[in-house]
Parts: C-alpha cells; sequence; structure tokens
C-alpha cells in the first residue's frame, strides 16, 4: 500500500533577501485509500507544504524527510517525484503557450506510465473523462491554460489527476474561486479518483465548502507553518462554527493545542 | 490591434497604426530605391534602417570592401520537366522587375553580380514536384540574383536551400503572371559564420497567390528584406516566417507590404524562438495601404518565444493606412518567454525537463511548419529544431 509520510519538515523561501522559515516541522502521514484534509487560514503555509513536496525550486528544505513508499522524495527531481506517484493540482495553473492540451496530456501519460498509450484507447479515455467533467471537446485543442476561466482551469488540473491516476494526489486549495456548479462537478471527479480506492488524497483548503463534497477520514489544523491540531471530519465542523481565531495565538507564540 | 505581453527583459515590442500621417516606411529608407549602389551613402548604423544590425559583423558587404572571390557559392537548380533554367548575363530584361533596391547591401548585389539564375514556369504549368535551387557557401565572398517567374495560371512550389559557410549578398526576384500560384520556402541553415543579405522582392498578378516560407535558423548574420506589390487586383500574399536564434546569431527579416492595387489581401505571420547570450532577432513589419488600394484585407502578426536570459527581441509591427475603405487591417505583436513556472508546471507531470522544452517549442512552431506542404522540408525543419533545442541543453 502506498504510504506518503512526511517527517520534521523544515522549509524556508527567500524573500526580500532574507531568509524565512515557512513550514517549522510537519509531520504527516498519508496511506492509499485515505483522505486527509489541511485547513489553515492563509499565510499559515498550507501551500507551501504542497509545493515543497512537487519540488518547486523556489523552496529550500533545511530538514526532515519525505518518503514516498520507503522511497527518499526529497532526492527526486520534480519530474521523478511525478513519476513516482505524486501529483499536485495547483491553485495558479500556468499557461503554456504553444502547447495543446491534447498533447500535454498525451506527453504526460506517457512520462508518469512510461509507455505511449494505445491511441484508440487513448482517445476514447481523455474524451470520457472530459465529458464526465463537463468539458466541451474543443478544450483539447486549446493551449495549455490559456484563456481559460477558472473554473476551466480547476477541471483541466482534476482531468489530469483522472488520467495519471497517482498514488498520492495533493489538491492545493481546487475549490477556490469556484462557483457551486464547478465546485460540484470538480469535487465528483475526485470522488472518482478516490473510490477507486489507489489514490491517498491530501486536500488542502481555506474554507470547509468543499468538505460537504469531498469527506475527510482525517482534517488537521495547519498553522504557523505546522499541524497544530488532528482529528476526524468532525473538526471541520468546528472550524466552520469557530472560525481559525483559536488557533491564532499558536501562529504566534508557540502554544500548541 | 496592437498588442504586447509577457514582455521579458531585453525584448521590445512596439508597434503603431498611423492614418495617414508622416510615412513612417519612407522613413525607415535613407535614400530612395535604386539600382544603383553609389545611390546610397555607406551606412554609419543610426539610419533608421540599420539601427538594429551589427555593421562590423556585415564582413564588408555594406561599405564595398567586400570583393566577390569567386568561389562564393556553388548553385545547384533541380528542376521538373517543362521548367527553363537558365544562367543570364546582367543585360537580361527580365532581371530586377519585380523591385528595386531599398538598401545599400541590396544595391551592392545588383550592381556587383556577374551572372544571374533565371527560372520560368510556362504558362499554365502546373508543377507536381518542386523547383529546388541549392545554394552551398564554398567559404568566399559572393553577390547573386536570381528571378522565378511565373506564366499566367502556372503553379509551382520553389525551395531555395542555403547551407555552408559564405559571405552572400543576393537578391531574388519573384514574379507571377496572372492567376499563377507559387510556394516559395527559403530555407537559411547557413553554418556558424555565414553572413547572407538579401531582398526578396515579389511582384504578384492580378488574381495570383504566392506563398512565402522564410526559415532562418543558420549565420552568424542574416538580413532579409521579403517585400511585395502587386501587378492587378485580387492577389494574395502569405509571408510565413521561422527563426530559430542561437546565441551570438543576429537574425532580422525585414518585410514590407505595398498594397498598392485595391482588392489584394496579404496574410503575415512570423514567428521566431531564441535562446543564448547575445542571440538577436529583429523583425520589422511593414504594411502600407495607398488611397487607391480599397477592398484591402491585411493582418500581420509576429510571435517570440525567448527560451533562456541574454536574449533580445525587437519585433516592429508598422501599418499605414491611406484609406478607409478597406476589408480589413490588423497587426499583433508578442515576446513571450519560456519560463521556470512553465517547467515546474510540465515537470510536475512527470515530463522531464528536455522533452518540456522540445514540446513547448515544437508546438509553438507547429502550426507553421504544417502549412509548408513539402514533406522533407517539413520533416527537415522538425528534426532542426530539435537539434537546436539539444544544443542548449
Amino acid at each position: 500500500m502506498a504510504t506518503l509520510e512526511i517527517h520534521d519538515l523544515h522549509v524556508t523561501v527567500e524573500a526580500d533577501n532574507a531568509t524565512k522559515e515557512i513550514l517549522k516541522g510537519v509531520d504527516l502521514t498519508v496511506k492509499q485509500g485515505e483522505t486527509h484534509a489541511i485547513m489553515g487560514p492563509n499565510g499559515s503555509g498550507k501551500s507551501t507544504l504542497a509545493y515543497s513536496l512537487a519540488g518547486h525550486p523556489k523552496y529550500t528544505i533545511t530538514s526532515g524527510t519525505v518518503t514516498l513508499d520507503g522511497e527518499n522524495v526529497l532526492e527526486m527531481s520534480v519530474d521523478e517525484r511525478a513519476r513516482a506517484g505524486l501529483f499536485l493540482a495547483m491553485q495558479y495553473p500556468v499557461e503554456i503557450p504553444g502547447v495543446s492540451v491534447s498533447n500535454f496530456l498525451r506527453t504526460s501519460a506517457t512520462a508518469v506510465r512510461g509507455e505511449a498509450p494505445k491511441l484508440r484507447t487513448w482517445v476514447k479515455e481523455v474524451k470520457e473523462t472530459m465529458a464526465r467533467l463537463s468539458m466541451d471537446p474543443a478544450f483539447a485543442e486549446r493551449n495549455v491554460n490559456e484563456g481559460f476561466s477558472g473554473g476551466e482551469k480547476k477541471r483541466h488540473e482534476i482531468l489530469q489527476l483522472e488520467l495519471l491516476k497517482p498514488k498520492i494526489a495533493i489538491l492545493d486549495e481546487t475549490d477556490s474561486g469556484l462557483d457551486v456548479d464547478a465546485l460540484r462537478v470538480v469535487s465528483e471527479g475526485v470522488n472518482r479518483v478516490r473510490e477507486t480506492g489507489e489514490v491517498g488524497t491530501l486536500l488542502i483548503t481555506h474554507y470547509t465548502r468543499i468538505l460537504r463534497y469531498i469527506k475527510p477520514d482525517f482534517v488537521h489544523v495547519f498553522s504557523g507553518g505546522r499541524i497544530v491540531e488532528s482529528g476526524g471530519a468532525e473538526l471541520a465542523d468546528k472550524l466552520e462554527n469557530e472560525g481559525y481565531e483559536s488557533y491564532a495565538l499558536d501562529a504566534k507564540g508557540g502554544v500548541s493545542a | 490591434m496592437a498588442e504586447a505581453q509577457n514582455i521579458p527583459v531585453g525584448s521590445t515590442t512596439a508597434g503603431q497604426i498611423a492614418v495617414a500621417a508622416e510615412s513612417t516606411v519612407a522613413t525607415r529608407m535613407s535614400a530612395p530605391p535604386s539600382f544603383d549602389v553609389a545611390d546610397f551613402p555607406v551606412p554609419h548604423g543610426r539610419e533608421e534602417e540599420w539601427r538594429f544590425t551589427p555593421l562590423e559583423r556585415l564582413r564588408g558587404l555594406h561599405d564595398g570592401t567586400a570583393v566577390a572571390t569567386g568561389e562564393g557559392v556553388r548553385i545547384d537548380v533541380e528542376a521538373p520537366e517543362g521548367v527553363t533554367v537558365e544562367t543570364v548575363t546582367r543585360d537580361d530584361v527580365r532581371i530586377g522587375k519585380a523591385g528595386t533596391p531599398v538598401d545599400r547591401v541590396a544595391a551592392q548585389a545588383y550592381s556587383a553580380f556577374e551572372k544571374a539564375g533565371v527560372v520560368t514556369v510556362p504558362k499554365e504549368t502546373v508543377l507536381t514536384e518542386p523547383i529546388r535551387i541549392a545554394v552551398h557557401g564554398q567559404g568566399g565572398v559572393a553577390y547573386g540574383h536570381q528571378v522565378v517567374e511565373l506564366g499566367a495560371f502556372a503553379e509551382a512550389v520553389v525551395v531555395i536551400d542555403h547551407t555552408g559557410d559564405a559571405v552572400l549578398a543576393a537578391n531574388v526576384d519573384y514574379v507571377l503572371g496572372d492567376g499563377a500560384k507559387l510556394t516559395v520556402v527559403s530555407v537559411q541553415d547557413w553554418d556558424d559564420k555565414a553572413v547572407h543579405v538579401g531582398q526578396h522582392n515579389a511582384l504578384i498578378g492580378r488574381d495570383a497567390t504566392f506563398k512565402s516560407f522564410v526559415v532562418t535558423f543558420g549565420g552568424d548574420l542574416v538580413r532579409l528584406h521579403p517585400r511585395v506589390t502587386y501587378a492587378g487586383t485580387g492577389g494574395e500574399a502569405e509571408l510565413f516566417g521561422l527563426y530559430f536564434t542561437d546565441a551570438g546569431q543576429h537574425q532580422e527579416h525585414r518585410l514590407l507590404v505595398d498594397h498598392n492595387t485595391p482588392h489584394c489581401k496579404s496574410n503575415v505571420a512570423y514567428k521566431g524562438a531564441l535562446q543564448g547570450e547575445g542571440a538577436h532577432a529583429v523583425w520589422i513589419g511593414d504594411v502600407l495601404i495607398e488611397a487607391k488600394a480599397e477592398g484591402t484585407d491585411t493582418y500581420e502578426m509576429n510571435r517570440n518565444l525567448v527560451l533562456t536570459d541574454g536574449a533580445r527581441v525587437d519585433s516592429v509591427p508598422n501599418l499605414e493606412i491611406e484609406t478607409g475603405e478597406i476589408v480589413g487591417a490588423g497587426h499583433a505583436s508578442a515576446t513571450g518567454r519560456f519560463d521556470d513556472e512553465q517547467l515546474f508546471y510540465l515537470m510536475a507531470r512527470g515530463i522531464p525537463a528536455g522533452e518540456a522544452r522540445r514540446l513547448v517549442v515544437r508546438g509553438f512552431f507547429a502550426e507553421l511548419v504544417q502549412q509548408i506542404g513539402v514533406d522533407d522540408i517539413e520533416e527537415r525543419l522538425l528534426v532542426k529544431i530539435d537539434e537546436e533545442l539539444e544544443a542548449s541543453l
């Protein structure tokens, strides 16, 4: 069973000619089939965790370990991590001029699967997956993220999630900027992947809204660069009612809940 | 209509649409067009038409010091049956019909060549195989002139392929009879040290169609002037260009479409990729709609993809309109860069860095390459694009 283990992860970033520590000792284990929601206020370091796991060059790991099935993730390049089974659905996917969605998806699937998918079954697979995400077939001929609306970008991220079938999926604020209809469509896509039981999901969000569609097994409150409280789905209800205020002290003073 | 986006450091994108104001096209010429080199002063580099060009790298083509060496270039013409291939002397009346030199080097080429090539496709002859003109540099200095003439309703594809090493100033005339269809692919696949300057004039007959691909990969310095004028109504010009500018290379394309005749069309699309320190691409796109050219329909576009730091693009689209009675006129220029975030996005989907770059650049050029319609040339260009990228990794 695939397992992502994060232990005592510390991460810094260079900003304004100064080194700033963003993650201050994150411990988390995500197993295949589980869904973990990471919730926290803006600036708590949630997205830094997502991008650090994917290997974004902006972030420096200063200590700690990350392993996927015992393999050292931190020694892998960005593309190696993806091929090892890590997937990051990004909050702000970038435009890639000149590369069509269809070409991009096929190149990506070929890299992740280790061989080019058979053309006939591939075309069918893409078409059906797009249809389930209520995406127009013409979408495939557009350039990656170029001129996409907020909702289209997120659908495109989830389309990739469904096609690449990772072991561990990190969804970075996939719910942000979506109206209710789009949120439902995107959530259904995530749930289809979860229902296979073959993916461990790390759902990073600021709002509890998405948790009405995607039921987490575990909820972690993130504040001040680490997890300050963990619980079951009921923890989300508490956050819904009380907000993050009771955790603000942790961010500043470091009193643990 | 002008757009400029994602402009990285080291690139400029300027554009304008002038309506019956002072002509920028006119001010780009420091002397009136002439076949005589003596009518042009030696440029010093600050003239509008020379300000982007490193004169010291022209190897004397601009100041009369580059003397033809006799072993400049070897020219081989391969033509299907029905085509006349001739080598003629300077006094042949077919030379110079399509246009007059607009700068010192073009006039130098015209004044200095000894023999010209003339390829003629008789009227109503429709070729199924391309005419291939191979220009192979032998390391010397050369001046040349080539004429390609199509009779009425003739149809042909001409590939002019430049390889090897040379210092070459050569002009080309394309003369299209009424209803003729000509596709030209000029490939500049020179060795690293080559210098190539030339003016390509097309004179498009009534209801004739001219399609041009200018593909520049090689050379130390390449500076080309594709120019179009119309001899009758209903003419159409499609000018496509592709360049891949590497470290230290200067590649300059200066286009003019002169809508001097009513009811003609033009469409210009040039795309370039740049990589490496000192890579410099220049694109000047002048479109002039004269007062009498009612019913004109024109669009011009230039796109640049900057792959690394240290490269520079100067892109200047310019549209001058002297009549409002037109179908359409527009221009666009944009210079974007392939940046770390794009690389991260593609790699985060399992795609290795080198392949990510290839994907982006092939995609960028593909829509133009696919329109060439000559299989072996299309294939070669894609291979060449891959090689250029390999070299950079």
